[in-house]
């Protein structure tokens, strides 16, 4: 029989429609990330400028929402190449601050921000073809995926974050009481 | 004369013609509920105070105490029920709390707090409400509505004024402002009326006062709901 070998966990994050804030707070965990780093190595992040999620990821951390055709498709690659997918932050879950454009048609937003709005030149609304289109709405990742865990904040505190981390990386259902359960 | 019943396995003593609110309250139990303030009458809308009660529900703001009842309130069934309530006055509204004013002080996102709500998983309604900005003093944010209907039995039943109403029916349903342009301006409501300290989330909200306290000092970052006697929002 084999003999087990601990191995760490790879953890890959990504920050889709959202501002790096909560990044940002992970980064608030500070010297508990060296005791983090005992139990997982990071796969594709912002930390590391990974480029491709490895197929074998333990788990996945979206910051961010849904808004345009790529972070619908790097959503996609870190659902199937992450066996638990966590969404951290209020962009994430509920799409936050940017689904407040979700009130108005597209075209609509973008003839303001592009044309219409006060202050603007003549401009054109950008059309190179490597950009990103954006979608009709901004959803949370939810409504593309399926999510495993959230971690509620906008953005949770390192101590939330710290918090929930050891509980899943302990095996127990991750917990945030008074004062770490935030949504805002 | 005291009778008493149990709940959650602990007894507690009421006097005739009091609710199992009522009695709970006043021995230091806490009952979820957001549309329930002891100062106006109750009327069972929210269904977060739901109860069971000799093995059948009942919200327990209405309800009369009886001698001998056996009251189930904090048990993992009742509490995922009433998550699942929670869940979809998130999803129905635009409840963005990192923008709102009253985040921290909010009945319903501290009551979310206390069952341990981490996030909505339905999908979001984005419903497009309006903001009425009309009055000098007061401005309404109808994305957060949460239709508990406080301040229409507030300013009926306290201001003798007949402000707001709720039209519509089912998921259609809206909090409206009683005057012909609908607007608020076009009523007498005051800052100082009771209908302008009740409302349990951020839709009446008073005008040059916003984000004053600051995070960590408001009313449920010091302590959770169950630990905050009912306030009208005005102390809060």
């Amino acid at each position: 029989m084999d003999t087990p070998v601990k191995k760490k966990l790879k953890v890959a994050t990504a920050s889709l429609a959202g501002c790096f804030g909560c990044h940002t707070s992970f980064l608030d965990i500070d010297e508990r990330l060296l005791t983090l780093l005992e139990y997982i190595e990071f796969d594709r992040s912002p930390l590391t400028d990974i480029k491709e999620v490895s197929p074998d990821c333990d788990i996945g951390i979206i910051e961010g929402g849904v808004c345009n055709a790529e972070n619908v498709h790097v959503l996609r690659e870190y659902r199937k190449n992450c066996k638990v997918l966590i969404a951290i932050g209020a962009c994430a879950y509920n799409g936050n601050i940017p689904v407040y454009r979700n009130q108005f048609p597209l075209p609509v937003v973008l003839e303001e921000v592009y044309h219409t709005g006060p202050g603007l030149a003549n401009g054109l609304i950008p059309n190179d073809p490597e950009l990103p289109l954006p979608l009709n709405k901004v959803h949370p990742i939810h409504e593309v995926v399926k999510v495993d865990y959230t971690i509620p904040g906008c953005p949770p505190s390192g101590d939330a974050i710290w918090k929930f981390l050891t509980d899943l990386l302990a095996g127990r259902e991750p917990e945030l009481g008074h004062g770490l359960l935030r949504y805002d | 004369m005291s009778d008493t019943f149990t709940l959650d396995g602990k007894t507690i003593s009421f006097t005739e013609g009091q609710t199992i609110m009522q009695a709970a309250t006043d021995a230091g139990v806490y009952i979820p509920h957001l549309c329930y303030l002891p100062e106006l009458k109750p009327h069972g809308s929210c269904k977060l105070c739901t109860v069971k009660i000799n093995g059948r529900e009942t919200s327990s703001c209405t309800m009369r105490a009886a001698a001998g009842m056996v009251v189930e309130s904090d048990t993992e069934e009742i509490n995922s029920q009433r998550r699942a309530l929670i869940h979809m006055l998130f999803v129905e509204g635009n409840h963005l709390c990192p923008t709102c004013e009253v985040s921290g002080n909010c009945k319903l996102q501290a009551t979310a707090y206390h069952l341990g709500f981490m996030s909505p998983q339905f999908d979001h309604f984005f419903p497009i409400r309006r903001v009425d900005a009309s009055h000098p003093d007061i401005w309404l944010d109808f994305n957060r509505c949460i239709l508990c209907s406080l301040c229409v039995q507030a300013s009926r039943d306290v201001d003798g004024k007949n402000v707001f109403g709720l039209s519509g029916r089912g998921i259609k349903s809206r909090l409206i402002v009683n005057s012909k342009s609908g607007k608020l301006a076009d009523t007498d409501m005051a800052v100082t009326d009771k209908a302008a300290q009740v409302c349990p989330v951020g839709v009446i909200l008073k005008k040059r006062t916003a984000f004053k306290t600051p995070i960590g000092e408001r009313t449920y970052d010091k302590k959770p709901i169950s630990e905050v006697p009912d306030t009208p929002a005005k102390e809060r």
